[in-house]
């Protein structure tokens, strides 16, 4: 089995922002995956997902849903990440005014990907995007 | 504590049409942090929040969390309530502060989550 699942974010939309995690936890919810991985695969997305709406100008999700895992990729454009090890820092956080107001900026979003995730890799080219990509194992 | 309780402790409003009354939750958080709710391992959690906007749904949809109490009269928008509707999740709306609250329903026997 393996179903792909692809869904474009635009930047600055955050009242869409977590329609592919959505859709992602229905399908995996038919799947009879187990709850607990089902919620660490969500909430990785949707941090992703919130991070190219809230950081980038536009960007798309990926997922290949097979039998025993769930690839993710999420890529964007938008200004890229200079630093990944100091983004990766619990508080580090670049966010505006109003993406702090919505109840996001608090900087863990990325350190929450990997404490969510089997594997995590990160790639960005300053001025052109980044492209986040995970892996889950279920449980 | 069951929904019901939270309702006639916080003088609350029930707004969603699920309405599972006896719906019991074990433990509560207080926050404002979306990307903080997100960390949360535990299920069965009531969230009690001076936030009210569509993300907050989301977050809860995501994190598993059954109910969310919004503070100091703040009201849910229609798209809130229809997303939450969807997903099963119940929103109470109180006139107390998140201090308030939380203070009561703590004193009430609800467990804070740390
Ligand atoms: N897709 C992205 N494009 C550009 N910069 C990014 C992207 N994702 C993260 N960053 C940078 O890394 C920082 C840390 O990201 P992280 O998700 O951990 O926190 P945050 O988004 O600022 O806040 P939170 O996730 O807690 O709401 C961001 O503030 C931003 O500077
Ligand atoms: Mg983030």
């Amino acid at each position: 089995m393996s179903i792909e699942l692809v869904f474009h974010i635009a930047g600055g939309d955050f009242s869409n922002a977590g329609k592919a995690s959505s859709h992602i936890k229905k399908v995996l919810k038919q799947l009879n995956i187990d709850s607990k991985s089902i919620k660490r695969i969500v909430v990785a997305v949707y941090e992703a997902e919130v991070n190219v709406a809230a950081h980038a100008f536009s960007g798309q999700v990926t997922a290949q849903i097979t039998e025993h895992h769930i690839e993710v990729v999420v890529s964007d454009q938008g200004p890229g990440i200079e630093n990944i090890e100091q983004a990766m820092q619990p508080g580090y956080s670049t966010a505006s005014k109003e993406v702090r107001e919505m109840g996001f900026g608090a900087g863990m979003g990325l350190s929450n990907i990997q404490k969510n995730t089997d594997e995590l890799s990160i790639e960005s080219r300053v001025g052109e995007g980044t492209i986040v990509t995970f892996r889950c194992n279920y449980l | 504590m069951k929904v019901d309780e939270i309702l006639k402790h916080a003088d609350a409003q029930l707004i969603t049409t699920v309405s599972d009354r006896c719906r019991n939750l074990d433990m509560a958080f207080s926050s404002d942090l979306m990307s903080d709710v997100l960390t949360l391992d535990e299920e069965n959690i009531l969230l009690i929040t001076g936030l009210s906007n569509l993300q907050l749904v989301r977050t809860a949809e995501m994190a598993d969390i059954q109910a969310v109490l919004i503070a100091r009269g703040k009201r849910a928008t229609p798209e809130m309530i229809e997303l939450a509707n969807e997903n099963g999740i119940v929103i109470m709306e109180t006139p107390y502060s998140i201090y308030k609250a939380s203070g009561i329903l703590f004193a009430k026997g609800l467990k804070a989550v740390y």
